[in-house]
C-alpha cells in the first residue's frame, strides 16, 4: 500500500525533486496550455495561409483602400448627406447612423411597451392579465424575421398606393410609400421654439433638484408632474403663439410620389415596429419576474401606509424590482441592436446591408465582415458599459 | 389532560359562532357572479378597463372570425376566386403546402423527408421523457439521426441520391436546428469548461471566442460562412452551402450554450470540487462524474430556452439563400398566379413555428417545476 502511494506521487515523499515529471500538476497545466495554443495556432495558420493564397490567385487586394473609392450605389434613407459619388467610407457612416437610429428609438419604445405589458400580466383584471399573457406567448414563439416580413407585407401590400393614399388628418398621408407628415420649413421661429424647449427641460431639472432638497428640509412637495409638463410643453407653445405660428413643409402628391414633408418609410417602420414588439415581449417577462421578486410584505407595508396603488408601484415596488430587472434587460437591449441587422431582409439600409452591398461590389469579404463585427462589438461593449454603470448606481447600497 | 389538549389545539375562532345556524356565503361572492366581481369588476378602474377591452374585442373579433373562417376561401381552382372573396385564401395554402413544407425536394420522393421528420420528432418526444434519460438515449439518437440522414440523402438501397441543394422547407429547418444543437452542445460544454478552468491560455481563448461570437449578430456569422469559408479552404476544395451554414450555426450556438453551462458550473458549491479532488480523481474524471451531471441538471430549463431561440434563429439562413421553411413560404409567394397572399402564407408557417416553440417552452416550465421539487421544503 505504502509502496503504491509512493509510486503514484514520488514528489510528496523525501526532499523536493528537481526533475520534470508528467505527474506534476504544474507541468501538466503548462503542457495542456502549450497543446491548446499550438492547436489553435495551427488551425489559424492553416486558414490564413489558404486565404492568402486564394486572395492572391483571385487577385483581390486586401486592406481598406476601397473605402476611399466612390461607392456608386444609392441608399434609401440617410441622416447625413450622401450620393452615389461619395466614398464607401461615407456609405458605411450612413449605414452606421441608420443602425444607431433604429436601435436607439427601438430600445426606448420596447422598454415602455415591455414594462406596460409586464405590469399588465400581473393585473388583478383577469381579461388584462390573460390578453397580455397571450400576446407574450404569441410573439415569443414565432421567429422575428417572420414577423418582420408580415409587418413589411402589411405596410407595403396592405396599404393603398400614393394616389389613393389615406389622409386621416389633413397633411398626413398613409400609403405604401410610408407615412408622410408635415415637417418644419425654413423659418426662424423653429430655432426659438427649440431654444424654449431646451430652457423648459433645464428649468424642470433644476426645479426638481431644488424640490427634492426642500422636501428633505420641510417635507413639503411641489406638484412636479404638472409644473414640468407646463415648462417643457408650455414654453415652446408660448413662443409659437408669440411668433404667430411657424411655417410647415407640407407633403403633396406630385406625379406618382409625394414631395416635401417628413417621411417614415415602410422599411424603417416595419423594422422598428417588429423589433419593438418582439423585444417588448421578452422585456415584459423580465419586468414581471422582477416585480414578483419584490417580497409581498413590502407591498403590504406600503399599502398599510396609505399610499395609492400608483405610488406603491412607483415608490416601493419598481425601485426594488429594477435591481432584478436591469441585468437581463441589458441583454435584451443588446439583442435588439444585433437583431436590427435583419434590416437587410426587408431593405432598410442599416450598416449590415450597406456592408453586404459593398462585399458584393468589391469582393472585399474579409474586410466587410470584419467591419460588421467590429461595429457591433463596439456598440455591444458601449451599451453594456453604460448599463453596468447604471446598474451599480441603482444597486442596493449596503453599509 | 383536558387542559393539555386544549392548549395543543390551535384557537378556533369559529367555536364562538357555532351557537347560531351556519349561513351560506352571500351570492355575490361565489359562483360565476362572484368570479366576475373578483376578477373583472373589483375596482372602478378595472370595471372601466374590462368595459374598454370588451368593446375593443367586439370591434375586432367578428371581423377576424369572418376573415379567418366564414368568408374565407378553402378550395379554389385558381386565385381569381380568392381575389373576389372577402376573407382569407386558404386555397393558397392548399395549393402550396407541399412546396412550403418540402421545398424543391423531388416531388414523388416527399415520403422520405416525411418519415425522416417523424423519426426526429418521435426521438424529440422520447427525449422529453425523463425515464429515457441516460446512455441508451445517445445510442437511439445516433441510430435515429443515421436513419434520417439515410432517408434524406438516399443513394443506397435503391433510393435516389438527393443533393443538399434540393433540401428545403421544414426538413431543412429541423436538420439545421437538431444537428446544429447536437454538435454545438459538446463544443459549448468544452468552451464553458475552458472559461472556468484555471489555465490562463485556455481560459483566455475561450473568453475571446465566446464574447466575440455573442457580441456580433448571427447574420454576420452566416455571411462569414457563406462568403469567407470558401476563402479559408485550399484550392479545389469546396463545401456545399447547407454544410457551410450548418457550421456557422454550430459556431454561433456553441458560444450561447457555453454561457448557459457556465452558469451551472458556477452554481456548484466549491465543496463538491474539493471533495472530488480529495478523492484523487483526475480533472476529467471529476468533471465527468461529479461536476457536469450536477451542473447540467441545474441549467436544463435555460438550456431549453436557448434551444427555442436557436430554432427560431435558423430562419435567418434565408439571408444567405437557403430554402428553409421561411424561405419556401416566401418563394411560394413569388408565383405570379398566387401573388399577394402573404398573410395566409406567414400565418401557416407561423403556426408551425409556434407549435414547436410553444411545446418546448411549456416543457421547459414543466422541467423547472420538476427540478425545483428537491429544493422545495
Amino acid at each position: 500500500m505504502a509502496q503504491a502511494t509512493e509510486a503514484r506521487s514520488p514528489v510528496r515523499t523525501g526532499p523536493p525533486k528537481r526533475g520534470i515529471s508528467l505527474n506534476d500538476p504544474m507541468v501538466r497545466s503548462v503542457l495542456w496550455q502549450i497543446l491548446t495554443a499550438g492547436l489553435v495556432g495551427l488551425i489559424a495558420w492553416y486558414l490564413i495561409s489558404n486565404t492568402m493564397e486564394n486572395l492572391a490567385r483571385q487577385s483581390i487586394s486586401s486592406g481598406y483602400d476601397f473605402l476611399d473609392r466612390p461607392a456608386g450605389f444609392q441608399i434609401g434613407e440617410q441622416l447625413v448627406a450622401y450620393g452615389p459619388a461619395d466614398s464607401y467610407a461615407r456609405a458605411f457612416l450612413v449605414g452606421l447612423l441608420n443602425t444607431l437610429k433604429v436601435a436607439a428609438i427601438g430600445i426606448v419604445l420596447a422598454t415602455i411597451l415591455g414594462t406596460l405589458v409586464g405590469i399588465a400580466r400581473l393585473s388583478t383584471n383577469w381579461l388584462v392579465a390573460k390578453l397580455s399573457a397571450g400576446f407574450v406567448e404569441m410573439i415569443r414563439n414565432v421567429p422575428l424575421l417572420l414577423q418582420l416580413f408580415l409587418w413589411y407585407g402589411l405596410l407595403t401590400e396592405g396599404l393603398p398606393g400614393p394616389r389613393q393614399a389615406m389622409e386621416p388628418v389633413p397633411g398626413v398621408f398613409l400609403s405604401n410609400r410610408g407615412l408622410k407628415i408635415p415637417g418644419p420649413a425654413e423659418d426662424p421661429a423653429w430655432f426659438w421654439i427649440m431654444a424654449a424647449f431646451g430652457v423648459g427641460v433645464l428649468a424642470t431639472i433644476l426645479l426638481s433638484r431644488w424640490n427634492r432638497a426642500r422636501q428633505q428640509r420641510t417635507g413639503q412637495v411641489l406638484p412636479m408632474g404638472w409644473i414640468g409638463t407646463g415648462l417643457v410643453v408650455g414654453l415652446p407653445l408660448l413662443v409659437l403663439i408669440a411668433f404667430g405660428g411657424a411655417a410647415l413643409d407640407m407633403p403633396a402628391l406630385q406625379g406618382f410620389n409625394f414631395t416635401g414633408g417628413l417621411t417614415l418609410t415602410p422599411e424603417f417602420a416595419a423594422l422598428l415596429f417588429g423589433l419593438v414588439v418582439y423585444t417588448s415581449a421578452f422585456i415584459a417577462e423580465i419586468v414581471r419576474s422582477g416585480i414578483l421578486a419584490v417580497s409581498h410584505g413590502q407591498t403590504e407595508a406600503a399599502r398599510a401606509l396609505g399610499l395609492s396603488e400608483g405610488k406603491v408601484l412607483r415608490l416601493v415596488v419598481l425601485p426594488q424590482a429594477l435591481r432584478v430587472i436591469i441585468p437581463p434587460t441589458t441583454s435584451q437591449y443588446l439583442n435588439l441592436t444585433k437583431n436590427s441587422s435583419l434590416a437587410v431582409a426587408i431593405g432598410y439600409p442599416d450598416f449590415v446591408s450597406v456592408a453586404n452591398t459593398t462585399i458584393n461590389q468589391t469582393g472585399q469579404a474579409i474586410e466587410g465582415v470584419a467591419s460588421i463585427m467590429a461595429v457591433f462589438l463596439t456598440i455591444s461593449l458601449a451599451l453594456s458599459f453604460l448599463m453596468n454603470w447604471y446598474n451599480t448606481r441603482i444597486a442596493l447600497k449596503e453599509r | 389532560m383536558t387542559m393539555q389538549a386544549h392548549q395543543a389545539s390551535p384557537p378556533n375562532p369559529s367555536a364562538q359562532t357555532d351557537a347560531g345556524p351556519r349561513r351560506a356565503p352571500p351570492v355575490a361572492s361565489t359562483g360565476v357572479l362572484g368570479w366576475l366581481r373578483a376578477n373583472l369588476f373589483n375596482t372602478w378602474y378595472n370595471t372601466l378597463l374590462t368595459a374598454l377591452i370588451i368593446w375593443l374585442l367586439a370591434q375586432v373579433i367578428p371581423g377576424l372570425v369572418s376573415w379567418l373562417f366564414t368568408s374565407a376561401v378553402w378550395t379554389a381552382e385558381d386565385a381569381g376566386v380568392c381575389r373576389a372573396a372577402e376573407g382569407a385564401c386558404w386555397a393558397f395554402v392548399a395549393e402550396k403546402w407541399r412546396f412550403i413544407l418540402f421545398g424543391t425536394y423531388p416531388y414523388e420522393q416527399h415520403w422520405r423527408p416525411t418519415v425522416a421528420m417523424l423519426v426526429v420528432i418521435v426521438m424529440l418526444l422520447a427525449s422529453a421523457d425523463r425515464r429515457f434519460w441516460g446512455k441508451p438515449l445517445i445510442l437511439i439518437w445516433g441510430a435515429g439521426l443515421g436513419i434520417a440522414a439515410l432517408l434524406m440523402f438516399g443513394g443506397v438501397f435503391g433510393l435516389d441520391y438527393v443533393d443538399t441543394n434540393r433540401w428545403g422547407g421544414l426538413p431543412l429547418t429541423l436538420t439545421l436546428s437538431v444537428v446544429g444543437l447536437a454538435l454545438a452542445f459538446p463544443l459549448g460544454v468544452l468552451l464553458a469548461l475552458g472559461r472556468t478552468s484555471n489555465l490562463p491560455v485556455v481560459k483566455a481563448l475561450s473568453v475571446v471566442y465566446i464574447e466575440a461570437i455573442r457580441g456580433v449578430p448571427l447574420i454576420s456569422i452566416l455571411f462569414m460562412a457563406s462568403v469567407m469559408f470558401p476563402l479559408f479552404l485550399p484550392q479545389g476544395m469546396t463545401i456545399d452551402k447547407v454544410l457551410r451554414a450548418q457550421i456557422g450555426l454550430i459556431l454561433f450556438a456553441a458560444a450561447y450554450l457555453a454561457e448557459v453551462v457556465r452558469g451551472g458550473l458556477q452554481a456548484i458549491p466549491k465543496g463538491q470540487y474539493e471533495a472530488a479532488e480529495a478523492l484523487g480523481l483526475s480533472y476529467w474524471q471529476r468533471t465527468r462524474l461529479i461536476i457536469l451531471p450536477q451542473a447540467m441538471a441545474l441549467v436544463i430549463p435555460p438550456l431549453v430556452n436557448t434551444f427555442i431561440g436557436f430554432f427560431k434563429d435558423t430562419s435567418l439562413v434565408i439571408i444567405i439563400g437557403l430554402l428553409d421553411l421561411l424561405s419556401t413560404a416566401k418563394a411560394a409567394l413569388t408565383d405570379p398566379a398566387w401573388r399577394g397572399f402573404y398573410k395566409e402564407a406567414y400565418l401557416f408557417i407561423g403556426l408551425i413555428y409556434f407549435a414547436f416553440c410553444y411545446a418546448l417552452s411549456r416543457y421547459s416550465m414543466y422541467l423547472e417545476r420538476e427540478f425545483n421539487k428537491s429544493r422545495k421544503r
